[in-house]
């Protein structure tokens, strides 16, 4: 696959500044601050509710911020207007939790879809889909309805389509939810592929813990094509692509740390994570 | 109590402003691209070719029985003859713009609705915006102008149903002859009542695609939510449909009389 664009890393490609979210029932996200530096993963951790989805609608300009500011690739997103965040979003992808995919689209024009609107030549979009289609492992759906699918090869396919563009940044909206074992390690496949691949930072939603250990704790490597352990102890330059952790409750951030720190807290209400 | 009331008044303003604004905008993204002619021809194609049956068929029935009720009025009076003329200008002022605004509300507004709502509430609207569409050019628009350029020629075909329908009910239940009563339903037609029935279809266009179009995007409570806003399309653009018909008509009519 064609390489995917670089972040200036002159700023923190995703920063989020004492950020509040609320509905007419009150609060759901308070006094949030995190960076997510390049090629960096952030998982954030929390149960359903806490706000985990909110913070990646806020990062993709899908939702305004009641208070504090939130830049993305250097644009202050919480405050820009509706026509100059949809020349924005162009930048990153999303991948939502039941895929979003459009029911009435073949597989091929969901993922040919933000090329077909950048006006592309067909000679130039048809390859291009195919290319990440082959990525994704679903060459063969090409002329496939959604709805003939699976739901984890609508998860992948949803993962081609926000990748078709090679975005900077991608945002996974509890992308193995619902599904099982096995088809979540293909969609984690996934991701650790385009993260140690292609250097893509990301901002990872779920409630499952064993998502954010496996990205961790495992690396793709290029030249064997799979998945591998990572060397425990073993020291990383500081441009090969890292992991950390944020768990939010009650609203606000509980933990914010590596994967070993939450690996060996004795907090309760990790633990129940961990378990 | 008075909360409550306030709360709901505070919330239909809301509506009427959200309305206002959403059918606005329908129509002045057509000033600036990004322009979606694909979604134009398949919504012309799905509003027109596809509510096609039942406009001709109401249509001709409608005309059937307009014939009905006035011939039999005509016969105690031995006018007969006149029943071209009055089923013309009812068809053609007043029924057949009004009926197929109706008829088309009840299969493209509730169509609409569901399926602008089923995006919204599967996140598609949210993917496309994700994707750099703004889903009011791409969703919103193309429905409108499709329903508002394709109900006159809808309206047209069912006034020339109805009036087969009509033609064919005088000759068998009136004894009329087809050319007298073909002859009298077209002399019978001026300019401005032509005008009156060509004007009415494009508001009712306006008005049914606009309330569909909102009531699809405002979904809330998932699928149970989704066929909350279907029924509330159909019967809110039935309502406004009626309501503009008695403005509309007046205003005709006093067209009519100034310019003509």
């Amino acid at each position: 696959m064609s390489s995917f664009s670089s972040i200036d890393a002159a700023y923190a490609p995703v920063e989020f500044e004492n950020v509040c979210v609320g509905f007419d029932e009150g609060d759901i996200l308070q006094d949030i601050s995190f960076q997510v530096q390049p090629r960096e993963t952030l998982v954030l951790l929390g149960e359903t509710g806490t706000g985990k989805t909110l913070t990646l609608k806020m990062a993709a300009g899908l939702l305004q911020p009641s208070q504090g500011a939130v830049r993305v690739l250097g644009h202050k997103v919480s405050s820009m207007p509706e026509n100059e965040l949809l020349e924005f979003r162009r930048q990153i992808g999303i991948v939502f939790q039941e895929g979003a995919l459009f029911d009435s689209m073949t597989v091929g024009d969901n993922v040919a879809y933000r090329l077909r609107e950048d006006r592309l030549d067909e000679a130039e979009i048809e390859p291009r889909v195919l290319e990440i289609l082959r990525f994704v492992e679903l060459e063969h759906t090409l002329d496939q309805l959604p709805s003939e699918l699976s739901g984890g090869m609508r998860r992948r396919v949803s993962i081609a389509r926000a990748l078709v563009t090679r975005p900077q940044i991608v945002l996974y909206d509890s992308p193995t939810a619902g599904l099982d074992p096995i088809t979540s390690q293909t969609i984690i496949t996934l991701i650790l592929r385009l993260r140690d691949v292609y250097g893509v930072t990301a901002l990872l939603a779920t409630h499952r813990l064993q998502d954010g250990f496996a990205l961790a704790n495992f690396r793709f490597d290029p030249k064997s094509r799979s998945v591998v352990r990572e060397k425990p102890g073993a020291k990383k330059s500081t441009d090969e692509p890292t992991t950390r952790f944020i768990a939010y409750r009650d609203g606000r951030i509980y933990f914010e740390g590596a994967p070993e720190e939450l690996a060996s807290s004795k907090d309760p209400y990790l633990r129940r994570f961990l378990v | 109590m008075v909360g409550v009331l306030t709360d709901a008044f505070k919330g239909f303003l809301a509506n009427i402003q959200d309305y206002t604004f959403m059918a606005t905008r329908s129509l002045t993204n057509l000033l600036t691209g990004p322009r979606y002619f694909q979604d134009l021809l398949d919504q012309m194609d799905d509003v027109g070719v596809g509510s096609l049956a039942i406009v001709l068929a109401s249509g001709f029935f409608i005309g059937a029985v307009m014939v009905l009720q006035t011939g039999s009025q005509f016969v105690r009076f031995g006018q007969t003859a006149l029943t071209g003329d009055i089923v013309s200008l009812a068809l053609v002022r007043e029924l057949g713009p009004t009926l197929t605004g109706i008829l088309v509300a009840g299969r493209v507004a509730s169509g609409m609705a569901s399926e602008l709502g089923s995006m919204l509430v599967t996140e598609q609207v949210d993917a496309m915006r994700a994707m750099g569409t703004d889903p009011s050019r791409k969703l919103i628009t193309p429905r409108v102008l499709a329903t508002i350029l394709v109900l006159p020629l809808l309206t047209a075909l069912n006034d020339f149903v109805g009036l087969l329908g009509g033609c064919v009910a005088s000759v068998f239940s009136l004894r009329l002859g087809a050319v007298e009563f073909w002859t009298r339903a077209i002399d019978a037609l001026d300019f401005p009542d032509i005008m009156q029935g060509m004007i009415k279809p494009l508001v009712y266009g306006f008005i049914l695609s606009t309330v569909g179009c909102y009531k699809g995007l405002t979904v809330r409570g998932g699928t149970q939510g989704v066929g909350r806003a279907t029924t509330q399309a159909v019967v809110v653009s039935n309502i406004m449909i009626i309501a503009a018909d008695v403005f509309l008509t007046k205003l005709s009519l006093y067209l009519g009389d100034k310019l003509f």
